[in-house]
């Protein structure tokens, strides 16, 4: 499955049902969310299959960047079966991202 | 926009780096404060640069400035707030936008002002450097602004336009910001305010959080004699690089920095 752009209405459902999920937090207005963007659309690609990789524009999913206490944007938070395990905040090499997921593969 | 090179900075370092881009017909993008904002602007009288006795520092910056138009450099006012390199290209936000380039010069001058105790600990946990990127996250919510650049008073009034209830503080030194895994409270000269966030604006992101894994030494940029850094395609020049801070070493420096990132970019286009 590519990239997924997750709402309120599907993210419990989305996110619980994967072993491994990525979830990127991100707006339009900042620069360094669409510096990551690409990272994060090529480990969706890799990662088909292996673990969900999801999206959530916070003006969009206010809620969902509250619940999460989302308070940086680019936020990337890393769940097991809806359970966060890890986060990473700000822009970082896109190989600090899928260290996580080998890791936890 | 993608270019071949991208200066970080628009001082005698950087302005002299973008020239000498140009010279050797490459694209070159100079991101910088207002010009007004550059040490060297507030400069009376210049003593030692050569062959320009007591020239004032406008008159140098803006002779600089005009010069780099003359040739053919593009400008672009605003901060630099992160870098990432991927499959030999960096890519810089700046504000909301990202520019591309293969190659870029740092010459933000000296990254003046030592972290604040808890500042690196409640990064992305309610401290932010970038008011556009995170201001949206604390509408309705109380925020300290930490000014220490001549924009960041725009910068809060955009924070309060959206909704934050801004506490802006002027220049504050011996800052403690604290809280139990987010940010709780700031206390600055002895003055405690419960905050949500703290927005610190400094004139320049220093190298190494712009940076991740620049070599320093000394709180200075570490570079050969090419002016190469450690890292792909990053070079740097002036008074980031450390003493003396003057003007004509910047611009020296500045030459060999725009000279061998002209260089680099020749040499990835034959690599590929």
């Amino acid at each position: 499955m590519a990239l997924q752009h997750l709402k309120k209405a599907d993210f419990d459902a989305a996110v619980d049902a994967a072993p491994l999920a990525m979830v990127d937090f991100w707006a339009d207005w900042c620069g360094p969310c669409k510096m990551v963007a690409p990272f994060v659309e090529k480990i969706a690609d890799e990662y088909d299959g292996k673990a969900l990789v999801g999206k959530v524009n916070i003006d969009e999913e206010p809620e969902l960047a509250q619940r999460f206490g989302v308070m940086s944007i680019p936020t990337l938070v890393f769940l097991k079966n809806g359970k966060e395990f890890d986060r990473k905040v700000g822009v970082m090499p896109p190989e600090t991202f899928t260290n996580v997921l080998d890791e936890n593969l | 926009m993608s270019y071949d090179v991208l200066v970080i900075g628009g001082g005698p370092a950087g302005l002299s780096a973008a020239i000498n881009v140009r010279a050797r017909g490459k694209s070159v993008l100079v991101v910088s404060n207002p010009i007004e904002e550059s040490p060297l602007w507030r400069s009376e009288r210049v003593e030692n640069y050569l062959g320009l006795p007591g020239v004032t520092g406008p008159e140098l910056l803006q002779a600089m400035h005009k010069h780099a138009e003359i040739d053919g450099v593009e400008f672009l006012t605003g901060k630099a707030i992160s870098a990432s390199f991927m499959m030999d290209q960096w890519y810089v936000s700046v504000g909301s936008d990202v520019q591309e380039a293969k190659a870029v010069v740092l010459a933000a001058g000296v990254a003046r002002g030592k972290k604040f105790p808890g500042e690196a600990e409640l990064l992305g946990r309610g401290v932010s450097y970038c008011a556009t990127c995170d201001g949206m996250l604390y509408r309705g919510k109380s925020v300290a602004v930490l000014g220490y650049s001549e924009t960041a008073r725009q910068e809060a009034e955009f924070l309060r336009g959206i909704g934050c209830k801004v506490h802006y503080l002027e220049k504050p030194r011996d800052c403690t910001i604290s809280g139990d895994g987010k940010v709780e409270q700031i206390t600055c000269g002895g003055e405690t305010t419960k905050v949500d966030g703290v927005f610190i604006l400094r004139p320049a992101m220093a190298p190494t959080d712009l940076f991740p894994g620049l070599d320093m030494e000394n709180g200075y940029v570490r570079v050969d004699h090419r002016m190469a850094t450690g890292l792909p395609g990053v070079f740097a020049a002036g008074d980031c690089n450390g003493g003396p801070l003057q003007v004509a070493k910047a611009t020296g420096e500045g030459l060999i920095a725009g000279q061998s990132a002209a260089a680099y970019v020749d040499a990835l286009a034959r690599k590929q």
